[in-house]
């Protein structure tokens, strides 16, 4: 599979098309826009569709788990800031049943359209199991 | 048993304030190689890893799983653990060899293959690793933040102060977690206002952490420790899996990740299993790079006395930070955490990461002094800056730092205490007064500062971190105060965000606000005149340290009007009476008109000429023209003296009793010190030379030694020797009136 080469950095090849996490146009965030109160967190916050081309950046250098990372970082810009919390501490030893996990994963799959953390933690519900780390 | 004077005070040197242990493998105190250490092994089938290093599948526990299926490049690993590992250390200290091609290969080695290269490699070959395997082709360093009184002028001052420094990377932490919006945001602004593009964090637990993130107040995590057994990294409330998670949660917020993870801390946390140090740090690096992390912080950090109380300790830490640059990640490499009581056992261990450089040599440089930092850090503080400067400037070496002038300094710190104070006004939290931004700029540490209400402080910040304020608030309240630049650089920090370009490995920005990271910088050392080489700018930088002088006016002193009960006769001839010949240099009383040490030429004839007439002898004054050697113009007054003693009187004072007969440069009396040259002495040079004369008993004049002289005055003795040696002509010894009588 050949990609065609992304130009890094975004904020550069970019700079007219990128997108922050709310739809706004970088070229919108503005020191005017700020001053005029018109901006918000989500006007300053990344995107998956950004996540996603610096996943490809990474991954066309040479560095394929780090853009495993940015994917599943790309996922996560779906889940809000209390779920993200509530999930990596469900992750943590001891915290969950079995049963719990696989849930969490299909919450993932399903209402985030997260498959990559699914998996993640999917594959973690199957070694928590082995190695005595879920819920007692 | 007798004492020992020596010992007795070997004993109290700061390096015996440390602790020495030998080697005990069982409870993990043993850096490398220990009887535990799997042999390297790798098993594929059907795509899957079925044994990794001697452990079958079954038998993994939750690191060995992590690494078989997420940290391995199963594609490079069949020739990757075919290669035999002295290969591949060779291939590190190859310059032929590009880092890319290690990369790859590395990809594919197993933790104890890991551990098997470093086996073949002494320090010195591990150092030319480090700077070729570097991902970031630029070195640079980060500092800690931090007072114990949490006072926010002072943090954004500080922060500012180690902007400007040159630091890429500033943390912040809490003595009192409550405090961690208003810490993360004191130094948000401070490091803006110092230069724009400052990456910034406050190291708090996780999800206080993501919280912060969340409202735009810090850029970069480096707080997600990993460790290198199933038991420690379970203690730690943590699994490769969750940490993965975190990561992506992270990256998710447009926030770099750096794991933490060294040397020590498995046998500190009782978890070793009687593994070395230095392949349980593999195995963290190895679940570092699967996690997906760009980088880590590692080179045992806060455990950095525990394998220096071992043998071999601080070559294992420089491997740790080269497995991780052989790894591609980033690395932070340590330096951070008080690892010695000696200045030059600190100093030596820092150099194996300075001269090769790394994505940032220190970890957390204590940017004030370090009873203020609440990291436990401190290895190197504010008190160590112009230490730091001159070894870059020695060795030319760029170690991230720059030299600045107390004035950037205090023009820089007063703008950010004034930032912060507009912040705090505009946003309603509990003001700074216009005495706390005054003692916020002037502050060496926090016991300088006026006190806060901590319980409003507190308050505040409570309020704060639920609240709808966040970073563009921020922006706007520097606005509506004018503060325009540093409010400019807040909101491209939000920009930069947007595009994410930080996030990729080694990611810093430079002086004008531009990424450079693996991408775009990528270390492409490959020998001499390649990679990273102090540019001409760089290098006028790290050389005008604020306190170069310029040598020029340096022997200003010593300069004057010739002196004027001096005057110049004729040739001299030799005599034949029993007289003293005081020989002195082409310079002197004219040129030169003071010694090293501002005695006035005059004055100093006055002594010696005392000290002769004193045994009842008169001398001669003799100017030499065609020589400023000490000793040579020694000898040659000698050969025109009565008596055959001669003393010889260099300009800048350095003094030489001769007599004829004797080889050139040999003497009856030498003084080289001549800073510690006082009028007594010269005239109890003058009453030896006499008694030489005589025939008589002579005790040689005591002389001073003060080693340091040397140390002080070398470039001054330097100019000194010039300005006479260019008075050197070729005429012969002139006969010199002095207008003195003796005071007898």
């Amino acid at each position: 599979m050949k990609t065609r080469p992304i130009k890094y950095p975004l904020i550069e090849s970019a700079a007219e098309t990128l997108r922050a996490a709310s739809g706004c146009l970088l070229a919108d965030v503005t020191a005017d826009a700020a001053r005029a109160g018109d901006l918000s967190m989500a006007d300053i916050q990344i995107s998956a569709d950004t996540l996603r081309m610096q996943a490809e950046i990474a991954r066309q250098s040479g560095y394929p788990q780090q853009a495993s990372n940015l994917i599943r970082a790309a996922e996560l810009t779906a889940v809000p800031n209390a779920e993200v919390l509530r999930m990596y501490n469900t992750l943590r030893p001891g915290r969950a049943t079995h049963a719990e996990l696989v849930a969490l994963a299909d919450s993932l799959e399903t209402d985030y359209h997260a498959p990559e953390c699914a998996h993640l933690v999917r594959e973690a519900a199957g070694v928590y199991q082995i190695r005595g780390l879920l819920q007692k | 048993m007798p004492i020992s004077r020596r010992f007795q005070l070997l004993e109290k040197r700061e390096v015996n304030r440390e602790t020495f242990v030998e080697p005990w493998p069982e409870a993990g105190l043993i850096v490398a190689d220990s009887p535990a250490d799997p042999q390297p092994s790798l098993r594929i089938e059907a795509g899957r890893v079925t044994e990794l290093d001697g452990r079958p599948r079954d038998q993994f526990d939750i690191l060995d799983t992590f690494i078989a299926d997420h940290s391995l490049d199963l594609a490079a690993a069949e020739i990757a653990m075919a290669t035999p590992s002295i290969d591949i250390a060779r291939m590190l200290v190859d310059i032929n060899v590009p880092r890319a091609e290690i990369l790859h290969l590395v990809a594919g080695c197993t933790p104890a293959k890991l551990v098997d290269i470093i086996r073949h490699m002494n320090v010195l070959e591990m150092m030319m690793g480090l700077g070729k395997m570097r991902a970031r082709r630029t070195p640079a360093n980060q500092a800690h933040v931090t007072n114990r009184r949490e006072h926010p002028a002072l943090l954004a001052a500080d922060a500012a102060e180690a902007a400007l420094r040159g630091f890429a990377e500033i943390e912040t932490t809490v003595g009192v977690a409550r405090y961690a919006p208003f810490n993360a945001l004191a130094i948000l602004i401070g490091s803006q206002t110092g230069r724009g593009g400052v990456l910034t964090q406050c190291a708090v637990e996780e999800s206080l952490g993501l919280e912060l993130a969340m409202k735009g107040l810090t850029t970069y995590a480096e707080t997600l420790s990993i460790y290198g057994t199933e038991g420690t990294f379970v203690d730690g409330d943590d699994t490769p899996w969750s940490k993965a998670f975190l990561s992506a949660a992270y990256a998710s917020r447009g926030v770099k990740i750096r794991f933490t993870s060294g040397t020590g801390s498995e046998a500190l946390m009782g978890h070793a299993q009687g593994c070395s140090m230095l392949y349980l740090e593999a195995r963290c690096l190895l679940v570092t790079r699967g996690a997906g992390s760009q980088g880590v912080q590692n080179g045992s950090i806060s455990c950095i006395a525990l394998p220096e109380s071992l043998p071999g300790g601080v070559r294992a830490v420089l491997a740790e930070n080269l497995l991780a640059t052989m790894l591609g990640l980033e690395v932070a490499s340590g330096n951070d955490a008080l690892a010695s009581h000696s200045d030059i056992r600190k100093a030596a261990k820092l150099m194996l990461q300075f001269i090769p450089g790394t994505d940032f040599i220190t970890s957390g440089y204590s940017a004030m002094p370090r009873r203020e930092n609440l990291f436990g850090g401190g290895n190197f503080d504010a008190d160590d800056f112009d230490d730091y400067n001159v070894l870059q400037r020695d060795m030319q070496v760029d170690g991230g730092n720059r030299p600045i002038s107390e004035q950037e300094a205090l023009a820089i710190r007063t703008e950010a205490a004034r930032a912060i104070q507009a912040v705090y006004t505009e946003l309603g939290f509990p003001a700074i007064t216009d005495d706390e931004v005054e003692a916020a700029v002037l502050a060496h540490g926090s016991e300088e500062m006026p006190s806060r209400n901590v319980v409003a402080d507190l308050a505040a910040a409570d309020k704060f971190l639920p609240s709808e304020q966040n970073i563009l608030s921020v922006v706007r309240a520097l606005q509506i105060r004018g503060f325009e630049k540093v409010a400019a650089n807040l909101l491209e920090m939000g920009r930069q965000r947007v595009a994410g370009d930080y996030l990729q490995t080694s990611a810093i920005f430079d002086r004008n606000f531009k990424v450079q990271s693996a991408i775009n910088d990528v270390n492409d050392y490959s020998g001499p005149g390649s990679g990273y080489r102090v540019s001409a700018e760089r290098w006028q930088e790290i050389q005008n340290l604020p306190q170069v002088k310029s040598p020029r006016d340096f022997i200003a002193d010593q300069i004057g009007e010739p002196c004027a009960r001096l005057a110049e006769l004729g040739p001299a001839r030799p005599g034949v009476s029993p007289e003293i010949i005081v020989a002195v240099g082409p310079a002197f009383g004219t040129e030169l008109i003071r010694t090293i040490n501002g005695l006035d030429h005059e004055e100093v004839l006055a002594a010696i000429l005392t000290g002769v007439a004193s045994q009842g002898l008169v001398a001669r004054v003799v100017k030499i023209y065609r020589t400023s050697d000490c000793a040579a113009i020694g000898y040659i007054g000698a050969q025109l003296s009565g008596s055959g003693i001669a003393i010889g009187l260099q300009s800048r004072g350095t003094t030489i009793i001769h007599k004829r007969g004797l080889a050139r440069l040999s003497n009856l009396e030498l003084f080289p010190q001549s800073p510690s040259m006082t009028l007594e002495t010269y005239q109890a040079i003058g009453v030896n030379a006499a008694r030489y004369a005589l025939g008589m008993v002579t005790t040689p004049v005591p002389v001073q030694v003060d080693n340091w002289a040397r140390l002080r005055l070398i470039v001054k003795t330097a100019l000194l020797h010039r300005h006479e040696t260019e008075q050197v002509q070729d005429q012969p010894p002139m006969e010199m009136r002095f207008d003195w009588e003796p005071d007898l």
